[in-house]
């Protein structure tokens, strides 16, 4: 089901508010709403699903106007962030909630509906845990009968709230990769939300950026990565360091000084310029690079991070990854050069 | 140098104190429970037979005792399922929806217990009786409210009002609204969520309340009091008829009476014990106010 939300807005008063949001949600993607807490990507969710009315803008089923169709009638399935079990039932009793509470001439019969609940929890991997109450099950458990409970109504778009915020990172890495296959099996149209910038990245066939209630940028994880759209997508998305620049007479200039980079895009007279770590190269401080001081370098799992601050300026801290064989010692002068980076305009920044 | 070995002193936790400290505390404990909890009771229902089964019995033969207990539990059969409705509409209004004024309503909810009994009756009577505001209004339509069952209903309303909210409160507080989103989300109607969802969630800290609300309704003396006339065998709760009979130097029938409300009391307290053992789990997971 192709889902689009059109201009939609939502004034709260609090946070979590949405400013003019168009989103298209193709069949049967895969999509990611990111964004830091606060910036309305929950929100966006429930507004889909129908448990928030937007105070502006329309919210399109396919061809139809589901603004104002009731969550009930929508058939979605929504996942809690706490995946809000029904702790006073069973996990057969769960899963089984939705089609007992289809009117009668849609409700399958008894038999039908215990076959129904043994087959989604065959497919959730649950069999045997029919009989269990919620707390008697892992985080991870409890997050399945969740999601078979949801896709029990057959629902025309999955929405999941951070549905890997409450688990531990082992389960969470285990849960997404089964996850991305139960969505090829199904080729349910699914949206999540998430804050989890890797998460978005390696699971979503698309991601959706949001920050302080507006749409950053929609794109594949390739496209937000590697072009972003705003300096807060470069932030955001993947580390990153900036520092101030200017550009007098088509040179670039920090601090006053002219340094040599690789740069896109433009900033005019003055703005940021945006570096990812892996893209700086650190080296002998000739004239004509950035210089910098080591503050330290710390060992990752395939490499260093080094840490440099820079002279002039704020001495502003510049990250790098550096190989293994290369020695920095802290206190020693260097040159930097940035062999990729990006520069945003300065008003636009964060 | 040398240090001195440390010897271990004491094998026991750090929090255990020694054998005598602990035998005097909990001879102390033991003493002042028997003393203001244990021997009350045993008291009434010592007194309350000193002059045999037989007599003790027949004082329940006296139309006017009986008049008392079919009256008590009458308003209990009005006022407790009255309260439990009141209560979780108003814990479902405070737990679930932002609202101008929240604070100042859960204020209003322990009112009741804050102020005198005898002074909400008193209310009572300001309003619906002879000389009250609405006096002559009700009157002139020939509705009884005070010296009636209306007013002692209304009055034993008032003060157990906060047993069922204030045990609802918090447990609905802490579940918050996303069970009841799920199953929307599943299709369910609002009614059909609150049925097969938020009602089964706050199942025993209901019932809690209710066993609460009930006893003190039951037993409640000064606000039925003011406004019950002590009309004998029409307007006479139990609490009133064993003050009745006390003042008549009636002792027997008193504490007989008497008896009969502290029997209701233990086995309130039972069901309530009962509870907590078989439900203990889902009970201490409501917080205390």
């Amino acid at each position: 089901m192709r889902i689009r939300t059109v201009d939609v807005a939502k004034e709260f008063g609090r946070t979590g508010a949405l400013r003019g949001v168009s989103l298209t949600i193709e069949s049967g993607e895969l999509i990611a709403l990111l964004g830091p807490s606060g910036s309305g990507k929950t929100t966006l969710l429930r507004v889909i699903a129908g448990l928030e009315a937007p105070t502006a803008g329309r919210v399109f089923f396919g061809d139809e106007d589901a603004t104002s169709v009731p969550v009930q009638q929508r058939r979605i399935g929504f996942v809690f962030q706490n995946y809000a079990l029904f702790k006073t039932m069973s996990v057969a009793d769960n899963v089984a909630y939705g089609l007992r509470v289809l009117p009668r001439a849609d409700r399958p019969p008894g038999a039908e509906i215990a076959k129904r609940v043994r087959h989604l929890l065959d497919f959730v991997q649950l069999s045997g845990l029919e009989r269990r109450f919620p707390r008697q099950l892992s985080g991870g458990q409890q997050q399945r009968v969740a999601l078979a409970r949801a896709l029990a109504v057959d629902p025309r778009v999955l929405l999941l709230d951070e549905p890997f915020g409450a688990l531990d990172a082992k389960v969470r890495k285990d849960l997404r990769r089964w996850l991305r296959e139960l969505h090829e099996q199904t080729g349910h149209t699914t949206v999540f939300v998430t804050h989890d910038q890797e998460e978005a990245l390696e699971l979503a066939d698309r991601v959706a950026i949001l920050n302080a209630g507006k749409l950053e940028q929609v794109g594949t994880p390739d496209e937000v990565y590697d072009r972003p759209a705003s300096a807060f997508v470069m932030s955001f998305v993947g580390d990153t360091s900036s520092i101030p620049v200017e550009v007098v007479d088509g040179r670039l200039l920090y601090a006053g000084q002219p340094f040599r980079a690789d740069v896109t895009g433009t900033c005019g007279g003055g703005g940021r310029l945006y570096v990812r770590p892996k893209d700086v190269v650190i080296g002998a401080p000739e004239t004509g690079l950035l210089l910098g001081t080591v503050v330290n370098a710390h060992r990752t799992a395939t490499g260093r991070r080094a840490q440099i601050s820079l002279v002039g300026g704020t001495a502003p801290i510049i990250e790098a990854e550096v190989g293994l064989s290369q020695k920095l010692l802290p206190g020693e002068r260097v040159g930097l050069r940035f062999i990729r980076s990006r520069a945003f305009p300065a008003d636009a920044g964060s | 140098m040398s240090e001195a070995p440390m010897r271990p002193r004491n094998t026991s936790a750090a929090t255990t104190e020694r054998p005598a400290v602990r035998a005097l505390l909990i001879a102390l404990a033991l003493a002042f429970l028997a003393l203001f909890l244990i021997l009350p009771v045993v008291v009434v229902f010592a007194e309350a037979l000193r002059k045999g089964v037989g007599a003790y019995l027949a004082t329940f033969h006296d139309p006017d005792a009986l008049a008392a207990i079919r009256l008590t539990l009458t308003v209990v059969v009005i006022a407790v399922p009255l309260n439990m409705l009141f209560g979780i509409a108003a814990a479902w209004a405070i737990a679930k929806f932002e609202f101008r004024g929240k604070s100042l309503l859960i204020t209003l909810i322990d009112l009741p217990f804050s102020i005198s009994p005898v002074v909400s009756g008193l209310i009572y009577v300001l309003l619906f009786g002879a000389q009250g505001y609405f006096g002559p209004w009700l009157k002139a339509h020939g509705i009884e409210i005070i010296f009636a069952l209306p007013g002692i209903v209304l009055a034993t309303m008032f003060v157990t009002f906060p047993f069922v909210a204030r045990e609802l409160i918090p447990l609905m507080e802490e579940q918050g609204n996303a069970d009841e989103e799920a199953a929307l989300t599943l299709g369910a109607s609002g009614l059909r969520a609150f049925l097969t969802v938020t009602l089964p969630n706050i199942r025993w800290g209901l019932l809690y309340g209710v066993l609460l609300c009930n006893a003190r309704a039951m037993g409640e003396f000064g606000a039925v009091a003011v406004v019950s006339g002590h009309v004998r065998g029409f307007t006479n709760t139990m609490p009133l008829h064993v003050e009745i009979l006390y003042n008549e130097y009636n002792f027997a029938a008193a504490f007989a009476m008497a008896s009969l409300l502290t029997l209701l009391a233990l086995v309130t307290l039972v069901a309530k014990t009962l509870l907590e053992m078989h439900y203990g789990e889902a009970l201490a997971r409501t917080p205390r106010v």
